[in-house]
């Protein structure tokens, strides 16, 4: 084969989607060009529904484009889709695994789809079992894996029959960040001893700076392609770091930067604001940046690749947010905890959960005080959702006490209950019935009617920009849109407490931006938080975070005392997520050693 | 209370909102209920007609000529062959052109004049055994009939008893009137059970059953807010059939309307009891239309509308004991073809009431207890 020719060769492909309930054309995909270089990864990034499932979905010859030709390995798709299939390996975002299967029967199945020898099996078995550390759970149910050896098994799956070109469709998403590690560690380790031709989607930026190239699509177009480098120049003099002044705090400093229009990006980085910023020097700040700014001290630094990539789709959104504003823009500085310490509202004490003779949580204890953001982190499989759903009511206790929002769950959960909101991880709202029809039911539900129902509707909806939508079926809302549906139906009582199961899980960075923006306020107004996540940034946003691991208690504390935890490197602390890997990482090798002594 | 009363309103709008917004939801509860009801009053029966026969006649008498002009001339009986000789029984029999053979041997009528007894041989495909007794039980009745005159024109006495029958509440004896009655009962069953199996099931498979579960309802009113709507659609799907029964097919309703319609509340609650417990069982709608099918079909064939329940044996007399479609047909069929009052029925009425108290609380219960 020539190495010269490009592994995948996209000119002009277009695709359009017919909607079934407008019967409007929705451009999918829209003259989309570019190339992937053989032995090499390329990630396709973007907002979500800028069409990188379809361009994966097309490039697999899974269906056919309209417009413009795809070679795939110098194959036509649209001329001979199963030559083309005979040679690569497709991981859709949800991979087909069977359940019910164990992980060896699952392979074996894989390799008789794709016709691999038998005679080659052994060794092709061994080796991905080695790459995938699989190996001890070959008789264990695929369907009782943890998320991440989930997405393990499938990629193993798909590799069985050794493809020259893998394409793979957001495989981290819903991955904790240890196993997300070893996903990486796999595909790199694919590309630098077989030469395999990676495409790769992803919402996570840290993982296409891993790429050779980076291409970014938006609402179907390519915005750019290039080196991580390259990407990241764009925000060249753009970076900074803020450092509120003594008495304000990183949420306030950046929810103000946040709605400050000439600003780009501002998130809550290392007990600083890391922050983009449009047109304004803000090193040397003029009046209006000085009073958001209140004193806080500002240093430049190098950019992100997410720093570029937010930059780059500034360029064509233009700083243009869907949502109200949430109208706390004009927080005022340094008036931290000015009264006396917060109550406590949630209070865990020695709270043991068992399933069977599975110990899932073990004697666990913590509190959260009113108006905290509180994150519960964790690998797959640590015992967060377990904890979660027991905070929630959802599960009782084995042992143990708790209280939430003044009430002992044993005894009053219904009470308990009416104060306090849910969101899951999944859309969990009635599909069929429209978003008014969705936040009467949840309101009344909570014993709201008439005017009071009427009011609180009215707000909810327009704080989050649905009051247009509010004779639109929930199931025909746009994922963005369904996420504020469950927000807003969580938040009509005005709960006290704030439940959210990996609310961001799959989105882009610009729409978890404005979540976490929606967040912070209701923090400031007194609503307590408690959120689970698997982007180990977002835990910057929390007051407190604790991490869990095999259902025990590893680390609680701010996000400051978790990374000085993990201990300094280079003399510095480390990022969240390198403090978190390194914390659960040395808890395991402590169990390792229990065991093995 | 009010607040209660208002919260449970409120659940109840929503689930019955669930079941009818959907487009093909409301075809598939109307739809299937009228046009089985109707299929089944034409098709489903056990009364013969035009009932295929062969005749072999060896004598070709008088008198053997008179009992077969008898045979044809009932209606009941259509021949399809006239056979020569014994070897062409079984080819008529094995390819099923005649369910019946009826075979006059060759010196009929010389036994018959000498005043000895004269055998007729009838030959039965008794493959569907129900068909065949029919069959057979009407040929006796013409040949009864044939003795009687034979007797009573040759100046013999005629026979010292005779039966007379009359069929009381079903005067023609039609299978329709049984069967469209116990139908009203029997398929209003199965759709509430599927309706009320599926709809836990469905919640928990799309997470909402949990986003239900972490409002301030209990667990009771989680579950009166998904019986009474579907009590309610149950108790339409049974008006859709008792129209089907008394305005298209003319059965004439002798009871009271207002004592059927307590008894079918009752009937359909116990049965929302039953599917409510298999939904709060199920994982999943798939497992959830298994355990309903599983149970829908021994309710149906154990409810004593095809078969009586006093000739089954002995255990599973006590297993349809908690059945309750055996105590719906009962009470349906007594009010409607027999007139009775709800007193009467009080041991049915009593059953069912049990059923719906176990079943209901137990899956309340299930909402919250089910392990995961």
């Amino acid at each position: 084969m020539n190495a010269q020719a490009p592994a995948l060769a996209a000119r002009g492909v277009g695709k359009r989607f017919v909607d079934r309930q407008t019967r409007a054309a929705v451009v999918a995909l829209d003259a989309v060009s570019f190339e992937a270089a053989h032995g090499e990864l390329t990630a396709l990034v973007g907002p979500d529904g800028a069409g990188k499932t379809t361009f994966l979905r097309l490039a697999a010859g899974l269906m056919g484009a309209e417009a413009g030709t795809l070679q795939v390995l110098g194959i036509d798709v649209a001329r001979d889709p199963q030559a083309v299939q005979n040679r690569i390996g497709y991981m859709p975002q949800r991979f087909g695994l069977y359940e019910d299967l164990t992980v060896q029967e699952n392979l074996d199945l894989y390799a008789d789809l794709h016709g691999v020898p038998a005679a080659t099996r052994r060794d092709r078995y061994a080796r991905l079992m080695e790459m995938s550390a699989l190996g001890p759970f070959t008789a264990r149910l695929a369907g009782k894996l943890s998320g991440g050896m989930k997405q393990k098994l499938g990629l193993a799956c798909t590799l069985v029959a050794e493809p020259e070109l893998l394409l793979l469709d957001e495989p981290t998403v819903g991955v904790d960040p240890l196993s997300r590690h070893e996903l990486w560690e796999i595909l790199l380790g694919l590309v630098a001893e077989r030469r395999t031709t990676v495409l790769v989607s992803t919402a996570y930026l840290d993982e296409a700076a891993r790429c050779a190239q980076v291409v970014l699509l938006h609402q179907g177009r390519v915005l750019r392609q290039g080196t991580p480098q390259d990407i990241r120049s764009e925000a060249e003099g753009l970076s900074f770091t803020a450092v509120p002044a003594t008495g304000d705090s990183v949420r306030r400093l950046q929810a103000r930067l946040f709605d400050d229009p000439p600003t780009i990006d501002a998130v809550p980085r290392g007990g600083a604001v890391h922050l983009v910023r449009r047109d304004v020097r803000p090193d040397n700040p003029d009046a209006a940046l000085q009073a958001v700014l209140a004193g806080a001290r500002i240093e430049a630094v190098a950019p992100s690749l997410e720093d570029g990539f937010m930059v780059l789709l500034d360029a064509v959104v233009g700083g243009e947010r869907t949502t109200a504003a949430p109208g706390v823009a004009d927080l005022p500085a340094g008036s931290v905890s000015a009264a006396a310490e917060p109550p406590t509202v949630i209070e865990v004490r020695d709270v043991v959960r068992r399933f069977g003779d599975f110990t899932a949580v073990d004697r666990t204890t913590f509190s959260v005080r009113r108006g905290e953001i509180f994150g519960l982190l964790g690998p797959n499989g640590a015992g967060k959702t377990t904890t979660f759903r027991m905070l929630c009511g959802l599960l009782p206790a084995s042992s143990g006490f708790l209280r939430v929002a003044g009430h002992d769950l044993r005894h009053a959960r219904a009470q308990a209950r009416g104060k306090i909101g849910y969101v899951s991880q999944k859309f969990a709202l009635y599909a069929s019935l429209t978003v008014d029809e969705n936040l009467d039911f949840f309101g009344g539900a909570y014993g709201l009617r008439g005017t009071r129902l009427r009011m609180r509707r009215e707000a909810v909806t327009t704080r989050f920009g649905l009051g247009e939508r509010g004779a639109t079926r929930a199931g025909e809302l746009p994922g963005g849109y369904r996420q504020r549906l469950a927000m807003a139906a969580a938040l009509l009582h005005e709960p006290e407490i704030l439940f959210l199961d990996e609310p961001t899980s799959g989105a882009d960075p610009p729409a978890r931006r404005e979540f976490w923006r929606h967040i912070t306020t209701l923090a400031e107004s007194g609503t307590t938080i408690v959120v689970t996540t698997h982007f180990m940034e977002e835990a910057e946003y929390c007051d407190r975070v604790l991490i869990q691991e095999a259902g025990r208690v590893l680390a609680v504390g701010t996000p400051l005392e978790i990374r000085r935890q993990a201990g300094e490197r280079d003399g510095r602390p480390p990022d969240m997520e390198q403090a978190f890997t390194a914390i659960v990482a040395q808890a395991r090798a402590a169990a390792g050693d229990r065991v093995a002594a | 209370m009010r607040d209660t009363l208002y919260r449970l309103l409120n659940i109840c709008r929503k689930e019955l909102l669930v079941i009818l917004k959907d487009p093909a939801n409301r075809l598939v509860l109307v739809l299937p209920t009228i046009v089985q009801s109707l299929i089944f009053g034409y098709a489903a029966t056990f009364d013969l007609r035009a009932v295929p026969y062969a005749l072999l006649d060896q004598d070709g008498g008088q008198a053997a000529t008179e009992l077969i002009a008898r045979v044809d001339g009932t209606g009941f009986f259509e021949r399809v062959a006239t056979l020569h000789s014994e070897a062409g029984f079984a080819p008529v029999i094995d390819t099923q052109r005649a369910l019946m053979i009826l075979h006059i041997g060759p010196r009929f009528e010389q036994r018959l004049r000498a005043g000895g007894p004269a055998p007729v041989q009838v030959i039965v495909d008794a493959r569907n055994s129900n068909t065949a007794a029919s069959a057979a039980a009407h040929f006796a009745g013409i040949v009864a009939a044939f003795n009687q005159d034979w007797l009573a024109r040759h100046g013999a006495a005629g026979p010292a008893l005779t039966i007379e029958t009359r069929a009381w509440f079903n005067p023609n004896l039609e299978t329709r009137w049984h069967m469209l009655t116990a139908l009203i009962a029997g398929l209003s069953m199965i759709q509430t059970l599927l309706l009320t199996a599926l709809s836990v099931a469905r919640e928990r498979e799309q997470g909402t059953f949990d986003q239900l579960l972490v409002t301030p309802y209990r667990p009771f009113e989680i579950m009166v807010g998904k019986a009474l709507p579907s009590i309610f659609v149950g108790l339409v799907q049974a008006s859709l059939i008792l129209m089907v029964a008394t305005l298209w097919f003319g059965i004439p309703l002798v009871g009271s309307l207002i004592a059927l319609y307590a008894g079918l509340i009752l009937f359909t609650t116990a049965c929302v009891g039953i599917g409510l417990s298999i939904s709060a069982l199920s994982a999943s709608m798939q497992q959830a239309m298994l355990y309903t099918f599983m149970l829908a079909m021994p309710f149906m064939l154990l409810s004593g509308l095809a078969t009586p329940i006093k000739n089954m044996p002995e255990a599973m007399q006590w297993f349809t004991a908690a059945n309750p479609l055996r105590y719906g047909i009962d009470i349906v069929q007594r009010i409607y073809l027999e007139g009775v009052g709800l007193g009467t029925l009080a041991g049915d009425i009593a059953a069912l009431a049990v059923i719906a108290a176990l079943t209901l609380p137990l899956a309340a219960w299930l909402f919250r207890h089910r392990l995961a």
